[in-house]
């Protein structure tokens, strides 16, 4: 499952693909590629520079995850794309190009023509996203109509088939969302989000509210929609078996930035940042002595006031002088993965990890969902 | 919506209704004074006053006697016979009083309504804008006022200074009118009071409303109706504003009893010949067959809009249908 995408995916996702490309797109773009995002919330305390100069890339019917503790700014930074940030947060800097047009400079006018048709989100917790007085079908329909200009009667039955794709019988489609089990919410919120037939979906801790058979079940649709419909998804969690489950590659960020990226299989068999070893050990593992699991010491710095240099620094086992004062470089390795630290100076560095208390639980924790360790 | 829903809510405001008539009698004779004392006449003789009470039926004991004939004839209808109005039956009496109030409170509460709840939506979706601060300065003055503080300047300016509405009752007396002409006056009468009324009702119902919009701003589902690309408008009017309007459903129905009962200094002011100007006679008078018609009305109006809303609002909100 956690296999690397097979090649000729790109062409058949977009040539799959029923509504036409925005206007100003150019069809030999990548499908997304945010380079340098800051984002910053302004408080009455302070402006917080809750994503500071992350750079990701998302190819055409490719699952990323981001992961990372909570307030890290995961969400915020997936939020970010279409700008649905509260009212206090403002995107600083840098650029998210959605096949090569840049949506930062875009009036909220204009920036509409993009939310759901080419990036929709399934939010975490589908009780309180799905409004409590409107049956679940019109909720799903009410895009195909007011987005794509289909006919009521067009957009119901659409909204119909798209409840019997997640598993949800077509009739229900006029049951309140209190009528429908947590599972069956979250379910209908995928199929909300499939409505306009988007680029990206984003799923923004898409299983963190269910139990976990309902996890598992919808995980497995996802994964289903993903091979039938060649999505390209955006997964945002704190559950690294879920990416592990999911995922192409992750993202791991830590305070605002990204402290490595690469593919699963790379990043989760041999994590280079310290934090991504950390967070890894710090994972319970069905197999491993639960007395060994591990935690990360410290809190998160405020990013109100962010440290000068390395933002683990305080919280790092290897600190080092330099981590304090500079800021680390992103580093790619020929192994495809990103790592920001100064365990690894230069480019082009190679080598293998440095060996940390708890890592190789680690390794165990990621082999047991890679089938060939 | 379930019968069964609908008929509980019913069982609901019928028993409501039986403790208010139980209630209604004990209040109206706890009161000191008593009818005979409030004609203020010193040469009543004590048997004169004796067969008058015996004749009102005030010399047999309050229970159970008084009580059982007063439920036995509400049942049926009769409130008895008003003591101030010379033996005129009391539902006569308050039937011609509840027509002008209806009008009055009827046609204010509508215009509140819309312009209230339009006003709070408005205001509170662009918190902090230039309607918000406008709208929600003007709805705190209003609110705070009372009626006839509202009605005052009206008529000192619009009455009395430019003389462009009539300073008080309903008709303009004397002389043959044509039904459009005579609808033409009532008009005229109306438009003061109304305002009076809506103006304050305005100011409840918008501040309200902004803080329900608020509220719901900061929803889930509105994010998501938002992460859709609807147009901001839609998603005030068919996401936002159902769900702000359920706590209005309720906050209106419970604040027409207010209202009944504040419309009595409107009333006064404009000398519309509504309730509120009977049942200040009727006070004055201790017109008890009277007051109890009155306030068994307003209580009675009180316990259907409350059912109504009940209604309204299993129909504005599937999760409690059930």
């Amino acid at each position: 499952m956690t296999g690397v995408r097979e090649p000729g995916a790109v062409s058949a996702t977009r040539g799959r693909r029923q509504v036409p490309l925005p206007r100003l797109a150019d069809p030999a773009a990548p499908l997304l590629v945010v380079e340098d995002l800051a984002v910053r919330f302004s408080l009455p305390s302070g402006s917080v520079k809750a994503v500071d100069g992350v750079s990701f890339r998302l190819d055409d019917g490719e699952a990323l995850g981001i992961a990372g503790e909570s307030g890290c700014g995961k969400t915020t930074t997936a939020l970010s794309l279409v700008r649905l940030l509260p009212a206090n947060g403002r995107i600083r800097s840098g650029s998210v190009k959605l096949f090569g047009i840049d949506l930062v400079p875009k009036t909220e006018k204009q920036l509409a023509r993009y939310r759901w048709r080419e990036i929709s989100i399934v939010f975490q917790g589908a009780m309180n996203a799905l409004n409590p007085v409107r049956r679940v079908g019109d909720q799903i329909a009410e895009p195909i109509e007011v987005r794509l200009g289909r006919s009521r009667d067009a957009s119901r039955k659409r909204a119909a088939e798209l409840l019997d794709l997640v598993g949800i019988p077509g009739q229900r489609a006029s049951a309140y969302p209190h009528e429908l089990s947590g599972g069956m919410r979250q379910r209908a919120m995928i199929a909300m989000a499939l409505a306009c037939d988007p680029a990206i979906v984003i799923g923004d801790e898409p299983t963190t509210a269910l139990d976990v058979m309902v996890q598992a079940q919808i995980l497995q649709l996802l994964e289903r929609l993903r091979r039938e419909l060649g999505l390209s998804l955006i997964l945002i969690t704190h559950d690294l078996s879920v990416i592990a489950e999911t995922c192409d590659r992750v993202m791991v960020m830590y305070a605002g930035k990204v402290a490595e990226e690469g593919p699963v299989t790379r990043v989760f068999t041999a994590p280079r940042h310290p934090y991504t070893q950390k967070l890894l050990s710090s994972f319970p593992n069905i197999h491993a002595d639960r007395r060994t699991l591990d935690v990360i010491p410290g809190q998160p710095p405020d990013l109100r006031n962010p440290p000068p240099g390395c933002r683990f620094a305080a919280r790092c086992p290897f600190v080092m002088d330099v981590c304090r004062e500079v800021v680390p470089p992103e580093v790619t390795f020929g192994d495809g993965v990103r790592v920001a630290c100064h365990l690894y100076p230069g480019r082009d560095a190679a080598g293998p990890p440095p060996r940390v208390v708890g890592a190789t639980r680690t390794c165990d924790a990621a082999s047991s969902t890679d089938p060939a360790p | 919506m379930s019968a069964h829903y609908i008929l509980r809510k019913l069982v609901q405001a019928i028993l409501t209704i039986v403790a208010i008539v139980a209630l209604n009698f004990v209040l109206f004779r706890m009161m000191p004074g008593s009818p005979e004392r409030a004609t203020k006449n010193p040469h009543l003789t004590p048997e004169f006053i004796a067969a008058e009470r015996a004749k009102w039926g005030l010399d047999k004991p309050l229970f159970p006697d008084q009580l059982v004939a007063f439920a036995i004839s509400t049942a049926q209808g009769d409130l008895g016979y008003s003591i101030k109005y010379r033996g005129q039956p009391v539902v006569e009496v308050v039937a011609d009083a509840a027509g002008p109030t209806v009008l009055l409170i009827g046609i204010g509460e509508a215009i509140a309504i819309v312009v209230g709840l339009w006003l709070g939506a408005r205001s509170g979706w662009r918190r902090g804008g230039v309607m918000d601060r406008i709208g929600n300065s003007l709805s705190l003055i209003f609110y705070s006022m009372p009626y006839f503080v509202i009605g005052m300047p009206l008529i000192i300016i619009f009455a009395a200074g430019l003389g462009w509405f009539p300073t008080s009752g309903m008709t303009t007396p004397g002389g043959d009118k044509g039904p459009a002409e005579a609808l033409f006056d009532l008009g005229r009468h109306l438009v003061l009071p109304v305002t009076a009324v809506a103006l304050g009702l305005i100011g409840a119902y918008s501040i309200l409303m902004r803080s329900s919009i608020v509220e719901t701003r900061s929803e889930d589902y509105i994010t998501t109706a938002r992460a859709k690309g609807l147009p901001d408008a839609l998603v005030l009017r068919s996401h936002a504003f159902p769900n702000a309007l359920l706590p209005m459903v309720t906050l209106i129905a419970i604040n027409l009893g207010y209202v009944v009962a504040g419309a009595i200094t409107a009333e006064i002011v404009f000398n519309w010949p509504g309730l509120g100007l009977l049942t200040v006679q009727a006070l004055d008078a201790r017109d008890y067959p009277l007051l109890q018609a009155i306030f068994l009305l307003i209580a009675v109006s009180v316990v259907f809009a409350n059912f109504a809303a009940d209604i309204v609002y299993g129909y504005l909100d599937p999760r409690v249908r059930a």
